[in-house]
């Protein structure tokens, strides 16, 4: 354990902790409504938040946490008010908001930019106070989880049948949304832009192919999201590779080893399952 | 308006984009009876029925569902059933049965609350009335057509609602399955005086249950006692419901679509 002599080492310890397990929670939702594309998009987007908060000197993780917000709001609402699918409103959002930080990022000549940085994390050049604002943007987002964790499988299930229970369906889709900017922001400085996607998808989908009771798949999601994180971050201490990469690897391991024992593979209904 | 009506329509109508879908629809189902609803394929039933539910927005005139507008409905939410039409639903989704009818509560409960054990009690109890408590363990996936449909049922009767909204709900049944479901709707409107609103296309079945029989053709073609529509004779009657109906015999069956008949 002579890693956690380190500060920046401990901060990342934290850090991959708060990132695998959000993640993963909100995953859990993104992988059952389809929204694996919207949550590329947003992650995307936040590029180009990043990109105004160099280019006016303000911290970017906060121009990229209001960049996220206005972007997810704005998917919901062009996929909701005109006849675009959601992949189409998305495809638009994703290309122009990346070229839109490559384009701010680039007037700026005069400055050292870390770009890398942002587009695939490093998770061992935390401050205190990143860690911190991830601290308060994991609970937020959290919380949130946990008070609305029915109403959001109901949305997720049936969100017709919801609307006419009387469930805010159309707030919850949205705040769904806004909850996919909050973790995207949040995980920027540690995993990238480019990475927090698969960080995401891939442990819900990994929990997916092993249970069919949704508290499990959520349990499980969260276990894996959390474990490949801090196994990415000690397999690039240890191996000294970029810990972005690290991290997202492992989770896609995580992934293929559940696909393989699945039992959802080997038969399309699972009957023997509980 | 009656408070008595269970559902009240006055000039109604409804668009998509700018496509009508319901035209003028005025008509009042009063509380406790039993209504088939019927038409071809397009002819607006699912859009009359997501109206009354608030799903749609109507374009012009009044709608009044158990006396109150649908947006408004609040609380009485709880005192209605809904079963979508064949639910395109995902049935991979992690959950099992219990759970599916359970959600059926959840606007009951409300906001950040969660299940108890009297919720779970009532869930099994709604199982039963479909004769579906032995699957309440059984993963959503691996149901039958039939054996899901119940199960969508059984999440609308969760609630104990005085007016249930069945849309085509034995599209996945076989023949037998189907008169066994129109017997135990029966049974929930003469003993517990439920509203029923059936949705179908098994109109000779449906006219020995119901009281009243709306055809609707994006208008309202007719609407009254079974005998009374089925019989109709009008050159409108035959060009819309009645030619589905007496389709069944030498005549092709469904000789008129939705969008030949009266209009345009
Ligand atoms: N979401 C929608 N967007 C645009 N048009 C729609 C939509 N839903 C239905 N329509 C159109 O409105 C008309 C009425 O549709 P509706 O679903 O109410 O018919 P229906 O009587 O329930 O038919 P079916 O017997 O096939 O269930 C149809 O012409 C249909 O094409
Ligand atoms: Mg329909």
């Amino acid at each position: 354990m002579d890693f956690l002599q380190h500060t920046f080492m401990q901060r990342a310890l934290i850090e991959a902790v708060l990132v695998g397990g959000i993640c993963a929670v909100i995953g859990v939702y993104v992988v059952l409504n389809g929204l694996s594309f919207i949550g590329a998009g947003i992650s995307h987007s936040t590029f180009a938040g990043v990109g105004i908060g160099l280019l006016l000197g303000v911290e970017p993780v906060l121009t990229a946490l209001l960049f996220a917000v206005l972007v997810a709001l704005s998917i919901g609402a062009v996929s909701e008010k005109s006849r675009l699918r959601h992949d189409t409103a998305v495809g638009i959002f994703f290309a122009a908001t990346m070229a839109l930080g490559v384009l701010l990022i680039g007037l700026m000549k005069d400055r050292y930019v870390d770009v890398l940085g942002y587009l695939f994390g490093n998770i061992l050049a935390l401050t205190a106070a990143d860690v911190w604002m991830s601290l308060v943007m994991a609970a937020i987002t959290g919380g949130i989880i946990l008070a609305l964790y029915k109403e959001f499988l109901a949305l997720s299930f049936d969100a017709e049948v919801a609307s006419v229970m009387g469930l805010p369906v159309r707030k919850l889709h949205y705040l769904l949304l806004v909850l996919i900017a909050l973790t995207v922001v949040l995980s920027v400085k540690s995993v990238g832009v480019v990475l927090v996607s698969a960080l995401i998808v891939t442990p819900a989908a990994a929990a997916w192919q092993l249970t069919v009771n949704f508290r499990r798949m959520m349990l499980l999601s969260l276990f894996f999201g959390i474990a490949s994180s801090v196994a990415g971050l000690l397999l690039s201490w240890y191996v000294d590779i970029p810990s972005g990469a690290g991290i997202v690897l492992t989770a896609t391991v995580v992934f293929f080893v559940a696909w393989a024992v699945s039992p959802r593979r080997r038969s399309p209904s699972p009957p023997a399952l509980r | 308006m009656s408070m008595s009506a269970a559902i009240e329509f006055r000039g109604v109508s409804v668009r998509y984009d700018h496509l009508p879908a319901l035209e003028n629809i005025s008509v009042s189902i009063p509380s406790g009876s039993f209504w088939g609803i019927i038409g071809p394929n397009g002819s607006g039933k699912s859009t009359f029925v997501k109206t009354a539910l608030g799903l749609l927005t109507p374009y012009e005139g009044d709608v009044r569902t158990l006396g109150r507008v649908p947006a408004d409905l609040g609380s009485l939410r709880a005192r209605i059933g809904y079963v979508p039409q064949y639910a395109q639903l995902d049935f991979s989704f992690p959950l099992q049965v219990i759970d599916v009818v359970a959600m059926g509560l959840y606007g009951e409960i409300g906001l950040f609350r969660r299940l108890t054990r009297s919720h779970r009690e009532r869930a099994y109890r709604a199982l039963d009335r479909v004769q579906m408590r032995e699957f309440a363990d059984r993963q959503i996936s691996a149901l039958s057509g039939g054996q899901r449909q119940r199960v969508l049922i059984a999440r609308a009767l969760v609630v104990d609602p005085s007016l249930l909204i069945l849309d085509e709900p034995t599209a996945a049944l076989d023949h037998g399955s189907a008169e066994g479901l129109y017997d135990w709707v029966n049974r929930l409107h003469e003993e517990d005086g439920m509203t029923i609103i059936l949705v179908t296309h098994d109109i000779g079945v449906v006219s020995q249950y119901v009281d009243s029989i709306a055809c609707l053709n994006r208008s309202l073609v007719a609407h009254g006692r079974p005998r009374d529509v089925l019989s109709g004779d009008s050159l409108e009657e035959m060009y819309g419901c009645g030619a589905m109906l007496f389709g069944h015999g030498d005549v092709p069956h469904m000789v008129v679509s939705a969008k030949d008949a009266g209009k345009k």
